[in-house]
């Protein structure tokens, strides 16, 4: 079985894997604060486009990293302001968000570089580089954990270090501690929370734009990382994958991981179609591949697989009531 | 008075909503270590004063002391620091969290949640021997009952050092047994120096445990007395501004042929329980049958076989003729074609459409009637608003504004509308299901001398009631149910609470003697 045991395959796993995982995560808090967000892919396309905008103007990836946060989090604003302080619906703000973000990333890139839509090609400083783990060299030679230690552990950029220390943080940050009581208990039921003496919007934006961070750092990572440059529409429906991915997760941050590797792996191996020439003997249309996480998800809804119960308030604007 | 300082004390608190002046200049005062009630219709304004109290809303005047310091409650915080807790007509507990994780939400030690639960596992130990307040910290809520689940309520105010306590009609969802459970420990907090406000409109639990009673009425507050110098007449006379009379008035029936015949009824849900089994009584024209029993053993099945939403074998005649049961017209339309009018058990759910206008909902049911058609293709809407307004006006529905939607109604004036829809339409069988369930007292006695009138006028009425009063002062013949079985009929005149308690329990007089 070439498919499973290729180190190649399982490196790209990794490496498509981080943008999901860190919108993923993103969408996580948002929709654990109650606030439904199908406006990750937006962000991420819009952190996408200013970090490598600004890397390339500023020659720092570091620079670029924190616009494409900006961008993100200034998209999270307005979605909090629509569906939190507005209580608009929550839903229609979030496909806004994707339009404007889609729109907006082509006609500014067009206008800034004049390449028809995409940002010069990013080189040295302007990309996150590879981190060499110490011993990575040394090591593989060594048969078995060898390679597994010097190409699929080592050689990522600091980003996939980042998203995957997320895990666990954010499982912490869930279950350990009073911010996250607090942040479940908003999305469940969030009279409860207002009238234990809590704001419910303070929480409320804390979640959005925490969301906001982390689909930021997707998005930088999707055009300083692992692509050089911005292109149109980069994001390619990562967004909604990861929702999926979220859904498929439960609410919960170790099967988010477990779901965006399964859904990185589909899309690392739809890039090898010779691999799965070679495992099967018959060819499979990438298409396909490509639409399994969302078949997969609607799977998932459908009961098949156990119950997937969304926060009880999401999707609910909070109103006070007697 | 004394000088001790009040607990509590308000002065001139106003509040308006638009143009609904919800309270005026309310002035009260609650001694400490007292159970003071208020009490009052739907309505009156006593959930929009205790907002206030509790920072849910700002009042537009007046002034709050506690403890004889003026006090000002911008927020829920700021409540739950002068020593107030609330505990909801419907509860503020997170279903999925333990009973430890709500009773420590927002009262955390620190950004940690370990040392916090400890402590609040220790208080809460500590605090369940004080007050006889036993809960199991880890249970979730969602896995406890309602009785307990108010406990929770309550531990929660205790932990936040609360010493006021206030409680928003807190027997609406316990069974008689489990609101007995409250009372001691509410006795139990009064002996231990408590603070308990008990906002209700059950004159039952005013009289059983308030100390002191203060009355609403439109938004005022009407009165204030000694619970002992008073009465249920007297109160009620208080809440609702004229003289009520607390039973009904009826003179015998006179009884003609039978209109519902239902023989054998059985229905299998589809986990396989057994819900109605072979049910069979019947109802003649121009008499109340009631039918008792604890919620939850049948009533409600089979309420919805006769009115057309579930199905179930045996056999179900009107007028002679047989009723399809589980073909083509088995629907609810067909049985409302029969002269068969239902008024249903849960009328937010079965009843009304919480978002259509008030005019819309009375004409559901009955929306294929020709004289609501103006052509083929269109509803004649302004014969139904003027229709809809019509019947309002002799329901007496308040406002009758038929532009209203359902929702903007308060619970009586809701019952009111659906009964008018359905008893407006001259049906030869009503099927009528807890008719005056969170129906405040002026609208009760309305409701059930529309139910008389109808009986007086020759129409056979089918009546489903958890209330044993009701049943006893409304039926003409009481049927009392359990696990699904009729456990026999009785004659009101024949019977007492008593017997009629220990058929709903299961238990014939033999069995029990």
């Amino acid at each position: 079985m070439d498919l499973l045991f290729n180190i190649q395959v399982w490196d790209s796993t990794i490496r498509l894997a981080t943008p999901l995982l860190l919108a993923c995560l993103a969408g996580l808090f948002s929709e654990r604060s109650g606030i439904f967000d199908i406006g990750l892919e937006g962000k991420m396309l819009a952190a996408a486009f200013m970090s490598a905008a600004v890397a390339y103007t500023s020659g720092s990836v570091w620079v670029g990293l924190l616009a494409g946060i900006g961008a993100s989090l200034a998209l999270s604003l307005l979605h909090g302001l629509a569906s939190i302080t507005f209580r608009g619906n929550q839903l229609i703000s979030g496909v806004a968000i994707n339009f404007l973000a889609a729109g907006l990333t082509v006609v500014v890139a067009q206008s800034w570089f004049a390449q028809g839509g995409r940002t010069p090609q990013l080189a040295g400083a302007a990309r996150f580089e590879q981190i060499e783990l110490p011993f990575a060299s040394a090591v593989a030679d060594v048969p078995f954990i060898g390679p597994i230690y010097a190409d699929l552990i080592s050689g990522h950029t600091i980003l996939v270090y980042f998203a995957l220390l997320c895990v666990p943080a954010t499982w912490w940050l869930l279950y350990r501690t009073r911010f996250g009581l607090r942040l479940r208990a908003v999305g469940e039921n969030p009279a409860a929370v207002d009238t234990a003496g809590v704001s419910v919007i303070g929480l409320r934006f804390s979640a959005v734009m925490i969301c906001g961070v982390l689909c930021g750092i997707a998005g930088a990572y999707l055009a300083t990382g692992l692509q050089a440059g911005f292109t149109k529409d980069m994001t390619a429906g990562r967004g909604y994958i990861a929702l999926a991915a979220l859904i498929f997760a439960k609410w919960r941050p170790w099967y988010a991981l477990s779901a965006t590797i399964l859904f990185g792996y589909l899309q690392a191996i739809a890039l090898r179609p010779d691999l799965i020439e070679s495992s099967f003997g018959f060819e499979i249309q990438g298409q396909l591949l490509d639409a399994l996480p969302f078949i997969m998800t609607v799977v998932i809804l459908a009961g098949f697989v156990g119950k997937a119960i969304p926060p009880r308030a999401g999707g609910e604007p909070y109103v006070k009531e007697r | 008075m004394s000088d001790i300082a009040p607990a509590i004390e308000l002065k001139g608190i106003s509040k308006a909503f638009g143009p609904v002046q919800a309270n005026k200049d309310i002035a009260i005062r609650v001694m400490p270590g007292t159970i003071h009630g208020i009490i009052g219709e739907n309505g009156a304004g006593k959930s929009t004063l205790m907002s206030i109290l509790y920072g849910f809303y700002k009042a537009d005047k007046g002034e709050i002391f506690i403890g004889g310091k003026k006090t000002v409650i911008p927020d829920s915080q700021a409540a739950i620091a002068a020593g107030i807790g609330m505990v909801f007509q419907h509860f503020k507990l997170v279903e999925n969290f333990t009973v430890l994780e709500n009773v420590i939400l927002g009262a955390e030690d620190g950004a940690m949640l370990r040392p916090s639960l400890a402590k609040a596992r220790r208080e809460l130990k500590a605090l369940a021997e004080e007050y006889g307040l036993h809960v199991e910290p880890d249970a979730v809520i969602e896995d406890i009952g309602v009785g307990m689940q108010q406990r929770v309520e309550i531990l929660k105010a205790l932990y936040r050092r609360a010493d006021i306590l206030i409680l928003d009609e807190p027997t609406g969802v316990l069974t008689p047994a489990e609101a007995d459970q409250l009372f001691r420990i509410l006795e139990r907090l009064r002996e231990e120096g408590k603070t308990i406000i008990l906002i209700t409109h059950k004159l039952r639990e005013i009289m059983e445990i308030t100390d002191t009673v203060s009355v609403m009425r439109r938004g005022e507050m009407t009165a204030t007395v000694k619970t002992a110098g008073t009465n249920p007449a007297k109160l009620a006379e208080l809440m609702v501004g004229r003289k009520v009379l607390l039973r009904v008035d009826k003179a015998p029936a006179k009884v003609g042929n039978k209109v519902l015949e239902v023989r054998d009824l059985n229905i299998t849900d589809n986990k396989g329980v057994h819900r109605l089994k072979g049910v069979s009584f019947n109802v003649r024209a121009g008499e109340i049958l009631g039918i008792a029993g604890v919620a939850g053993n049948g009533q409600s099945e089979l309420l919805e076989v006769l009115g057309g939403y579930e199905k179930a074998t045996g056999e179900i005649v009107v007028n002679g003729q047989k009723i399809d049961l589980t073909g083509r017209n088995s629907d609810g339309q067909s049985r409302r074609a029969r002269g068969i009018a239902h008024v249903p058990e849960d009328r937010q759910r079965e009843g009304l459409i919480m978002d259509f206008f008030a005019w819309e909902n009375m004409v559901f049911g009955y929306h294929r009637d020709p004289k609501y058609q103006r052509n083929r293709l269109l509803m004649d809407n302004a014969a139904i608003k003027e229709d809809a307004a019509g019947k309002m006006e002799r329901f007496d529905v308040r406002p009758p504004d038929p532009f209203l939607q359902a929702k903007s109604f308060s619970g009586g004036n809701q019952q009111k509308i659906v009964l008018a829809r359905e008893m407006e339409r001259d049906p030869d069988l009503l099927l009528i299901g807890q008719p005056t369930r969170g129906v405040d007292i002026g609208a009760i006695e309305f409701i059930h001398q529309q139910i008389i009138a109808l009986r007086d006028q020759g129409k056979a009425i089918l009546l489903v009631s958890v209330e044993l009063e009701e049943i006893l002062s409304l039926s003409d013949r009481i049927a009392v149910m359990f696990d699904g079985k009729m456990m026999g009929e009785r004659l009101p005149a024949d019977t007492d609470e008593k017997e009629l308690g220990l058929m709903m329990a299961g238990m014939t007089k033999g069995e029990a003697a």
